[in-house]
């Protein structure tokens, strides 16, 4: 966990006054709407089709019990008794009131909790592998990092005024979590052939209405200069990017039309005059090392990798089938990360209770010396789990129904409110979600199938990251009628490609057989079992899939 | 269900509503003849030519204090003389989410 300082503390608390005040003024008609919008979602606050919808940062995705808690609370007290967590380590609460926005911003301050950098044209929430600090073969901590470019950046006008939003990932394991390169920067911590530690650079990745796999700006940045490099980044972009074309925004645009080395010869001779004329930032020891202690790790114990509790549970069918795919190995011999899936059989993917969050928290607290993290995935993790402790720890979770042994397979769907709920969607995603959790709900079949994603957005927004799913799901309207367009082959890890689209949208009634469909293709089309859907489609393209899907329809 | 938050030529091809959402709770409301608000569709004021719309929707807008948002939704009339959303946005912001909630209203 990272500890909060003063400076932090009254940051926080100072900004809650302010919007204490702004809500004030809104409500008594001294602030007009046009006045206001932009101060509300400083804050995280939208409108959506039936309420404001407030979202809360949880940076890097690591939250304390007390958090959790808290978050519980909020949603009880303000809400309707749940939250969202989205696909960007954030969590959205539906139906809260604007006059009891301060009061609710107030109660999350307290246990060090906002809504900086949930929305706007400014840097957001800096997401990070969920399980950094714990992954085995990991470089170091990515926290680290996404919390001192949360800092820079933090109310910084360089990076608070852009011409659009700019949403930064950081991992440090080969294997990608945080879906780097569909980030406008993406940044992969690793050590070069001389030891040093720092950065691969990326920039210009991004979903949305033009999708495109972000590119090596920099191979290499070392980490004393990561905040004057992003900087540089971000100088370019404010001074070229668009702000006439809301479509045309987005830095990876940008990128595109002026094409990676042209941009990265601006941002490498705004970067050198920087240096020349000491205004570029350069971190020293102190100043890492400075954040790196208010990162707390657990005190571990000498545990066996295979204790007798364990040796026992095996036996258990399905125990097994949570275990293999809900626990990954722990950089600590004796412990795991277990993966808390929000995905039930019919349930609304990523949304958790009031008293789930609280019952997490407490198994936490029992568990996982009080860590819990947040996937971009929308599923829960905790991070620090005693491997004799799984059987325990699955019993409980099975109680408050957070132990569908799912995660990574067909179920495990990621999906964005839609149509249900946000005011840009033009077809839901939430129903189709839950109709596939039921359609593909054997646990054997969806085991045969293997490691599949499936991600449904309801607009070209893509808050759902359709593009970047093995099968993505994209909502349209035609005619005042929902139809879905299928892609396939996309994928967001380190081998990160934009799926392909295999025909025509489909009406609503049938997305769950066209998927089956497809499946179905997978299945008679693979070499061998273990050949992932992702690595068939590559082999052999998206045409043996179109035909299978359309040939009758 | 194109967005209507871009809407800008006023243009109706049938009945319509001006609906918006309450300022301070976000409720979804409807303006009235009698020039005030209502979440009751039923008491929506009904407008069919686009000079109507253009009037009700000005004097939505210019309630800044009470409702933000402010556009012109398609609705249908019954026989009954019932008013019903248009379209599937319009029915959802009406009646709520198509799913059950995860905490039972």
């Amino acid at each position: 966990m990272y500890a909060y300082d003063e400076l932090d503390r009254t940051l926080i608390n100072e900004r809650v006054s302010e919007f204490r005040d702004q809500v004030k003024r809104r409500l008594s008609g001294e602030l007009t709407e046009d006045e206001f919008k932009m101060l509300r979602l400083q804050n995280g606050v939208y409108l959506q089709l039936h309420a404001y919808m407030f979202r809360v940062a949880i940076p890097y995705g690591t939250l304390s019990s007390k958090q959790l808690r808290r978050l519980a609370h909020v949603a009880r007290r303000y809400d309707r008794g749940y939250g969202h967590f989205t696909t960007r380590q954030n969590i959205q609460f539906n139906w809260i009131k604007l006059a009891e926005l301060p009061d609710a911003l107030a109660d999350l301050a307290d246990v060090g909790i906002h809504a900086m950098q949930t929305s706007g044209n400014n840097t957001r929430n800096v997401t990070s592998d969920q399980w950094a600090g714990v992954a085995p073969g990991e470089i170091a901590d990515p926290r680290i990092w996404s919390e001192l470019i949360r800092q820079y950046t933090t109310l910084h006008p360089e990076f608070s005024f852009l011409p659009r939003k700019f949403k930064f990932a950081i991992t440090a394991s080969a294997h990608d979590r945080a879906a780097i390169k569909v980030h406008d920067i993406g940044l992969r911590l690793y050590k070069n052939a001389e030891g040093e530690t720092g950065f691969e650079v990326l920039v210009g990745g991004g979903l949305g209405r033009t999708p495109f796999i972000g590119k090596t700006i920099k191979p290499f940045v070392h980490g004393r200069d990561l905040l004057s490099y992003v900087e540089a980044i971000l100088r370019v972009y404010n001074q070229y990017g668009r702000r006439d074309n809301i479509y045309k925004a987005r830095i990876k645009i940008l990128v595109h039309e002026l094409g990676i080395e042209k941009f990265a010869q601006e941002v490498e001779d705004e970067w050198q005059q920087m240096r020349a004329t000491d205004t570029a930032l350069t971190l020293d020891d102190a100043m890492i090392e400075d954040i790196r202690s208010r990162f707390s790790y657990p005190a571990y114990e000498k545990l066996p990798h295979m204790p007798d509790e364990l040796k026992k549970a095996a036996h258990d069918a399905h125990f097994e089938a949570w275990r293999k795919n809900s626990v990954a190995p722990h950089k600590v011999s004796g412990y795991a990360i277990v993966t808390l899936s929000l995905k039930p059989v019919g349930g609304p993917p990523g949304d958790a209770t009031a008293d789930q969050m609280d019952a997490v928290a407490d198994l936490a607290d029992k568990y996982s010396f009080g860590e819990i993290r947040v996937g971009h995935e929308q599923n829960l993790a905790l991070p620090h789990v005693a491997r004799r402790d799984l059987p325990a720890l699955w019993k409980a979770l099975d109680k408050i129904d957070l132990a569908t042994p799912n995660v990574n397979l067909i179920t495990d769907i990621i999906a964005c409110p839609g149509l249900d709920y946000c005011s840009l969607a033009n077809a839901r995603s939430i129903p189709i979600a839950q109709e596939l959790t039921r359609r593909f709900a054997n646990h054997d079949t969806a085991n045969l199938i293997g490691r599949l994603h499936i991600n449904i957005s309801g607009c070209i927004n893509a808050c759902g990251h359709h593009h970047v799913g093995h099968i993505g799901i994209l909502g349209v309207e035609k005619n005042g009628e929902e139809f879905y367009q299928i892609t396939i082959g996309g994928r967001a890890d380190e081998n990160a490609e934009v799926g392909t689209l295999i025909g025509p949208a489909v009406p609503y009634g049938e997305v769950a057989d066209v998927i089956e469909d497809i499946v179905e293709a997978y299945l008679a089309l693979r070499a061998q079992p273990d050949e992932l859907f992702v690595d068939t489609v590559k082999r052999l393209g998206v045409e043996p899939f179109r035909e299978r899907v359309y040939a009758t329809r | 269900m194109t967005s209507p938050l871009e809407q800008k030529k006023i243009r109706i091809a049938g009945p319509s509503v001006v609906t918006a959402n309450r300022t301070w709770d976000g409720v979804v409301i409807y303006r009235t003849s009698q020039h005030g608000w209502s979440s009751d569709l039923s008491d929506a004021a009904v407008i069919r030519t686009s000079d109507e719309a253009r009037a009700l929707l000005a004097e939505s807008v210019a309630d800044d204090v009470g409702a933000i948002g402010a556009y012109i939704a398609p609705v249908e009339i019954k026989d009954s003389g019932k008013i019903k959303p248009g379209n599937l946005r319009e029915h959802i912001r009406l009646q709520g989410v198509t799913i059950e909630l995860p905490v039972p209203a």
